[in-house]
């Protein structure tokens, strides 16, 4: 009898050779299966522990009366008081979504424009440099954010709204939105840094939006005689319309959860709305910052995490709606 | 077309770096406002802090050091008296080799960490309630360690130092009832002064905050408009309270950044802060009806009178003496009074024991007043309180 030699494929290297395959792919596919069961599940996590740490305030007060009530003065909260509610937090929900609007009032149009400029009008090799210090913008941390925003934009501000609320603020109707004092640390001021911010992540979205408009279209616009911009409005604008809205409500959804830099501008007036723009005030996020460390009053705490499940829901509400929106649009994109 | 995008790249940057440097001269220094222009603070005030007053006080220690005792330790608490700690750290350190680490979070902070056990020790410039005490682990020794003063501080450009402040005054313009400088109750007490017709920015502390409980502890007293705009005198003082205007700072630094940083701003600060911050301060009218400025001989005075009760906790706010500034207050050291390690109760005993003897010699380079001595006396009895295992630690 003669040994022969195993060869691939023969007889026991082959079933050997396949054993060891499967056991490295279970492995494999096993560790991969955790990471990403890892990610939903801390985010599972997280929900569970906001909706359970606010458990004790919810249950004393009542879910809605935090939803009902504007005025938000711990020093009035007793062990045993439950009504009214000294925790309404409307006016937090109110100055988030204020300071994230003005940033996507001034943000969009100006992505929008840059869009245009990058995809449209920039000479080819400017393309590049000029986006990638777009996306630059970007890198800087939100606390430097903060600094620049009371050092430099406060100063730079003053002799604006000066004028704005010498003209606006007396308005009959709407002049309330606009009055004065102005002190600096506002709404307003929070809502132009949150538009520095959110214009990078905006403008990337834009970017790509516009450089999908097929050249054959653009080409036709020129050669019916339209000057260049009447083309990007009409060849590119248009069809766009759709992605530039979800690449806001993504921009909004960033702008939602900023915190340092927002606690640091925004002026901290947690009692209640107060109706001019250029006034003080406070979002979820600054509040909880500014708060956390010494919540000693009676469910102080718990409240504080009341606020924090609320602006956890409605940033996962918008950041979901918005990747709905973008991937309409571009499935690649999100 | 490649050769020009050098020359475009540093035109940019040229321009950017103007635009910055244009941009960046909006700090709003008071410091020109305190040495150029002559203060306001009058003849009467400069006899008053003239006075003379035993600045080193130099009291025995007759615990002695306790040997065994922790070379760390660790304690949370009030920014009304950081600077202070932090002086005293650094020189105990010098003096005997331990290291005490404070950090300046806020009254109502050090009350949390004393409470959660976090800390060796916590500070508080208004003291425990006896429901605090009863959410912490034991029984808490509150224990006195110097006397400052809580100051009105505003940034008024070309205004000098000593503009006038009554209680009721005070009170209504953190009530948010007087809203510019020159409303007829502040031009009545300064008639001199140009006040201009700008809005009042109120500044006031966004933290749990003994600065906080001192100032609004003496506007209670002396404010009824304070108090029914907020409420009741239940809810109108304490560490927190439900600013009805105004811009919160967190601790004394917050404060006193937000107030530099603000034209036409008016907070409370304690007097150290606004010294080293150059900021300009004011001065209050007190029981007496004197216009008093805060320095170190009219802060003294607030213990005049007072009867402490065993806790050692009591308001030192609007004194009954004639040259008092009124709106004074102490810091204490919160401690547990049933220790649980030996290192750090015998660490704890020796390093209140020399900050309540040579570290009170201390207390005036930073614009705090020492412990006079039947108080002193008092806080170094709450010391020899401290056991571990039931046996007293010194």
């Amino acid at each position: 009898m003669t040994a022969r030699p195993a060869s691939p494929g023969a007889g026991n290297g082959r079933v050997l050779l396949q054993r060891r395959r499967r056991y490295g792919d279970t492995v494999f596919r096993a560790a991969m299966l955790t990471a990403a069961g890892l990610v939903v599940v801390v985010l599972a996590a997280m929900a569970v522990f906001l909706v359970t740490q606010s458990l004790p305030a919810l249950r004393h007060y009542g879910p809605l009366s935090f939803l009902g009530s504007d005025r938000w003065a711990p020093s009035d909260a007793t062990p045993a008081g439950t009504s009214p509610n000294p925790y309404g937090i409307v006016q937090f929900i109110y100055g988030t979504v204020l300071t994230s609007v003005i940033g996507l009032l001034i943000a969009v149009p100006m992505s929008v424009g840059i869009g245009l400029f990058i995809t449209g009008i920039a000479p080819a090799w400017l393309r590049r440099p000029l986006s990638y210090v777009v996306d630059l913008l970007a890198a800087i941390p939100s606390v430097v954010f903060g600094f620049w925003g009371i050092f430099a934009l406060i100063p730079a501000l003053q002799p604006v709204v000066s004028f704005l609320t010498g003209t606006l603020g007396k308005i009959p109707v709407i002049g309330g939105v606009f009055a004065g004092p102005f002190f600096g640390l506002s709404y307003f001021t929070a809502g132009i840094i949150l538009a520095i911010m959110v214009l990078p992540i905006v403008t990337a979205l834009c970017r790509e939006i516009f450089a999908t408009t097929p050249a054959d279209e653009k080409e036709a616009a020129l050669a019916l005689g339209m000057t260049r911009w009447e083309m990007l409005r009409t060849a590119v604008l248009p069809r766009s319309r759709a992605g530039i809205i979800g690449a806001s409500i993504l921009g909004l959804g960033r702008a939602f959860g900023e915190t340092i830099a927002v606690t640091m501008v925004i002026g901290n007036n947690v009692l209640s709305i107060t109706k001019s723009i250029f006034s003080t005030g406070a979002t979820m996020a600054s509040v909880i910052a500014n708060e956390f460390t010494e919540a000693t009053e009676p469910f102080h705490l718990d409240s504080l995490f009341v606020v924090a499940m609320w602006l956890l829901i409605i940033s996962l509400i918008v950041n979901v709606a918005g990747k709905l929106a973008v991937r309409r649009i571009r499935g690649d994109l999100a | 077309m490649r050769a020009r995008f050098p020359a475009v790249a540093v035109g940019v940057l040229g321009v950017a770096l103007a635009a910055a440097a244009c941009g960046s001269t909006g700090s709003s220094s008071t410091a020109a406002n305190s040495t150029s222009v002559k203060a306001m603070w009058g003849s009467q005030n400069a006899t008053r802090c003239a006075a003379a007053v035993n600045t080193k006080p130099d009291y025995p220690n007759t615990i002695g050091t306790i040997k065994g005792g922790a070379t760390t330790l660790s304690g949370a608490g009030s920014t009304f008296a950081a600077p202070m700690y932090s002086q005293w750290s650094s020189a105990y350190d010098t003096a005997s080799k331990v290291a005490v680490a404070y950090a300046s979070i806020g009254s109502g902070g050090g009350v949390a960490a004393v409470q959660a056990g976090t800390v060796n020790f916590g500070d508080s410039d208004v003291g425990m309630t006896p429901a605090e005490i009863a959410a912490s682990k034991g029984p808490v020794l509150q224990i006195p360690l110097l006397l400052g003063a809580v100051v009105p501080t505003y940034n008024l450009p070309g205004i000098a130092a000593g503009l006038k402040f009554t209680g009721p005054v005070l009170g209504e313009i953190f009530a948010g009832k007087i809203k510019t400088w020159n409303a007829s109750a502040l031009k009545k007490l300064n008639p001199g002064v140009n006040l201009p017709d700008e809005p009042i920015a109120v500044v006031h502390r966004s933290d749990g905050s003994g600065t906080t409980g001192i100032w609004t502890d003496y506007l209670t007293k002396t404010s009824p408009v304070w108090v029914s705009a907020l409420g009741g005198p239940s809810q109108s003082s304490g560490k927190t309270v439900a600013w009805p205007v105004g811009i919160g700072g967190k601790g004394n630094e917050g404060v006193s950044a937000a107030i530099a940083q603000t034209k036409g701003s008016l907070g409370y600060l304690e007097s150290d802060f606004a010294i080293s911050e150059h900021l300009t301060y004011g001065q209050v009218q007190n029981k007496s009806g004197n216009f008093v400025e805060p320095c170190i001989a009219t802060i003294v005075p607030a213990v005049d009178g007072v009867t402490f009760p065993s806790s050692l906790n009591v308001s030192l706010t609007d004194g009954s003496n004639a040259n008092v500034y009124p709106v004074t207050g102490t810091t204490y050291a919160l401690v547990y009074e049933h220790q649980t390690s030996k290192a750090i109760a015998a660490g704890l005993v020796n390093f209140f024991a020399w900050v309540l003897t040579a570290g009170q010699d201390q207390n005036v380079s930073l614009n705090y007043a020492p412990l006079g001595s039947a108080l002193q006396a008092l806080a170094y009895a709450q010391l020899k309180k401290i056991t571990i295992n039931g046996t007293p630690v010194a």
